[in-house]
């Protein structure tokens, strides 16, 4: 031991890139973290994709009861225009269950000598029954002889930015967002608590402000790989294209990355054991997962129920990367929902500092 | 000489029903470059007493001196100069020694090279090995690493080889006897009374958060009376089974006699004196010896005289 032997401080010795290089080093060497962050977006956004693609034109099922009519019936909706109609003749009982079961859309009684009337049984809370109601029942008017009044003529219009797929892609972006957020940084940090890493880090000179900076800045470094990555699969596969600015999709990236940090860190701050804060961290994310909008939007809900799904970390972030994306929305334009993950992210970062347990 | 830590009337309770009094009066001053150990068994204290000392734990009340600073004032310079192994901390797994070690070095403001604490743990061959890969004793020795990196004045070192195999605590000695021979102050704790008696300069042996000795191991020894003990018993006769500890009370040179089950225990001087008289005195009453040994008093005979009980007792009381 000799205290006059001053070692000059190198840039391999600066203690907030070590902690930094430590975590990077951590996670890349764990091959099921790469899996949730990288893969599961990408397969996530693939089946969705497939499932959802725009068919060329939607079908319409309908059934058309036996009857002496019915063979007449069933040829004015093959013969349509259009071919929106997928028909065949079947008995009451099958038509009844497949109606039931939502097999058929309509089903449809052709007049008969005692019943000279057209009837339609479909079910009116299911948008395609209304549609295979509406579109049966203009082709059966006019192969009666009915004329149309006024002249139409159809633009059908399909581009990139409306489709399923483009409303799908920011909502997955915000949703890798939440979770690596809180896994990344909240099980990190529960983890070296149970391993009493941090109890240990305690008692060196190492700084406190110094490991949570690392923390979120390797999360940040760790974000934006996966981020890249996402939407450069979106353009492959499904041509999503961003129609706002780059720099704007990155800066709120940035923000709901902070904002998500914090609150992992907040649910991670006391939490003592990994089942302690895997169900925090499922509390809080598993509203956001069914009401913030990712799959579906979430203007489905009641008014009153919006108002507050409004409020949830993950909402403003989505809805910040979707009018960006899909809009060409400028940052000014959404300073409310930026001003709600800037008080998410500095609220839960104080209150984590405020509650954070070391030992 | 300086003191290198002085802590008084130290108390710890932890809130509970009922509340845990682990520390409960500790008194201790180590002197700058001595290895002092905190001996006792498992429950008795220690490791909160240590953690206390590290700055780790608040006191519930006490007054705590490291190197001549406290940990209200100058939590960072005490921290610039202390090297720490914990309990059971497990580093990083998928971190590799060299890499370890580097962090650790990277928290102090000065330090020896990592690859330099790497040899003196003797894991350089492991330089580029995973944590994860590493055998226990590998593992204790980075641990040792990772508190020797800022170059310490003081070392605290919680229970260092509990659990590990004999080879392995062999050379952990080894490496906490070079740390004392280049001047460090090293605070161990240890529930191995061998291993307090060949580390140690001084040991305080601590039981129900009390210091109950305190002493250098030779002294803690001598005084019992005697630095041997013959240990025996008797075939099971007739009149064996009476026979009580006074019995043997008188045998010149026996200066403390314990009874353990069956076994007898004689704190003696000259087991060559004692041990014709003891043959005498059987062949005068008709008993016949089942076993006799003699052995070298240790810590363990030290820790039996003052706490009235063996340290695998307590343990088990404790428990």
């Amino acid at each position: 031991m000799n205290p006059s032997q001053h070692t000059p401080v190198r840039l391999p010795w600066l203690p907030l890139w070590q902690l930094v290089l430590a975590r990077l080093r951590e996670f890349c060497r764990e091959p099921a973290a790469i899996f949730w962050v990288y893969v599961f977006p990408i397969l996530t956004m693939l089946t969705l994709g497939i499932a959802f693609r725009n068919k060329p034109v939607e079908q319409i099922t309908v059934l058309v009861q036996e009857g002496p009519q019915a063979q007449a019936l069933l040829a004015a909706l093959t013969n349509d225009a259009e071919g929106r109609f997928r028909a065949k003749i079947v008995d009451d009982e099958t038509a009844r269950r497949q109606l039931r079961i939502g097999k058929s859309d309509l089903v449809i009684s052709a007049p008969s000598s005692e019943e000279p009337a057209y009837h339609y049984y479909f079910d009116p809370t299911k948008p395609g029954g209304v549609l295979a109601r509406n579109a049966a029942d203009d082709v059966l008017q006019r192969a009666a002889g009915r004329k149309d009044l006024v002249v139409t003529h159809v633009h059908e219009v399909s581009e990139p930015g409306g489709r399923y797929i483009d409303f799908l892609v920011p909502g997955l972006l915000g949703v890798g967002i939440m979770g690596g957020g809180l896994w990344g940084v909240g099980f990190a940090i529960v983890d070296m608590r149970i391993r009493k890493l941090l109890k240990r880090f305690l008692a060196t000179p190492m700084r406190r402000s110094h490991f949570l900076a690392a923390v979120m800045i390797s999360r940040l470094l760790f974000t934006i790989p996966e981020i890249v990555f996402l939407l450069v699969c979106a353009r492959w596969f499904f041509g999503v294209v961003n129609h706002g600015s780059y720099l704007a999709v990155g800066l709120v990236i940035l923000m709901g990355t902070i904002e998500f940090a914090g609150i992992g860190l907040l649910v991670a701050s006391r939490a003592k054991t990994l089942e302690t804060v895997s169900g925090l961290m499922n509390l809080v994310m598993l509203p956001m997962w069914m009401a913030s909008g990712i799959f579906f939007s979430y203007e489905r809900f009641p008014e009153e129920v919006q108002s507050v799904i409004r409020y949830l970390p993950l909402t403003p972030l989505i809805d910040a990367l979707r009018a960006i994306m899909l809009e060409g929305a400028t940052l000014a334009s959404l300073w409310l929902p930026l001003l709600i993950i800037t008080i998410y992210g500095m609220a839960s970062f104080v209150l984590a500092l405020r509650w954070f347990r070391w030992n | 000489m300086p003191l290198a830590i002085r802590c008084s009337q130290l108390t710890k309770t932890y809130p509970g029903k009922p509340p845990v009094e682990a520390v409960r009066g500790v008194d201790l001053a180590v002197d700058e470059g001595e290895c002092f150990g905190v001996l006792g068994p498992n429950g008795a204290g220690k490791t909160t007493t240590i953690e206390i000392l590290e700055g780790l734990l608040a006191p519930t009340s006490g007054d705590v001196e490291v190197l001549g600073l406290r940990w209200e004032e100058k939590p960072q310079e005490i921290r610039q100069q202390i090297g720490v192994s914990l309990q059971e901390t497990q580093l990083s797994e998928k971190l590799s020694v060299l890499e370890t070690l580097t962090l650790f070095r990277s928290f102090y403001r000065q330090g020896i090279d990592p690859r330099d604490a790497m040899a003196r743990v003797a894991l350089q061959e492991k330089a580029k090995a995973w944590v994860k890969t590493l055998s226990g004793g590998q593992k204790q020795r980075l641990a040792v690493a990772t508190a020797l990196v800022g170059d310490p004045r003081l070392l605290f070192l919680d229970e260092p080889t509990t659990g590990l195999d004999p080879q392995s605590r062999r050379d952990l000695w080894e490496i906490i006897g070079d740390c004392r021979r280049q001047g460090r102050t090293v605070l161990l704790t240890t529930h191995y009374m061998e291993e307090a008696e060949r580390l140690c300069d001084r040991v305080a042996i601590v039981d129900r958060g009390k210091v109950i000795a305190l002493g250098s191991p030779a002294e803690l020894i001598a005084g019992l009376g005697g630095e041997h003990v013959v240990e025996f018993s008797l075939e099971a006769t007739n009149n064996g089974r009476e026979e009580s500890v006074a019995a043997w009370d008188d045998l010149p040179g026996v200066t403390g006699i314990r009874r353990e089950q069956d076994r007898h225990q004689l704190s003696v001087t000259l087991p060559h004196v004692v041990i014709p008289a003891l043959l005498d005195r059987l062949q005068q009453k008709g008993q016949r010896l089942a076993s006799l040994t003699t052995r070298h008093a240790s810590l363990d005979d030290v820790f039996v005289k003052v706490a009235g009980r063996t340290i695998q007792e307590a343990e088990k009381q404790e428990a």
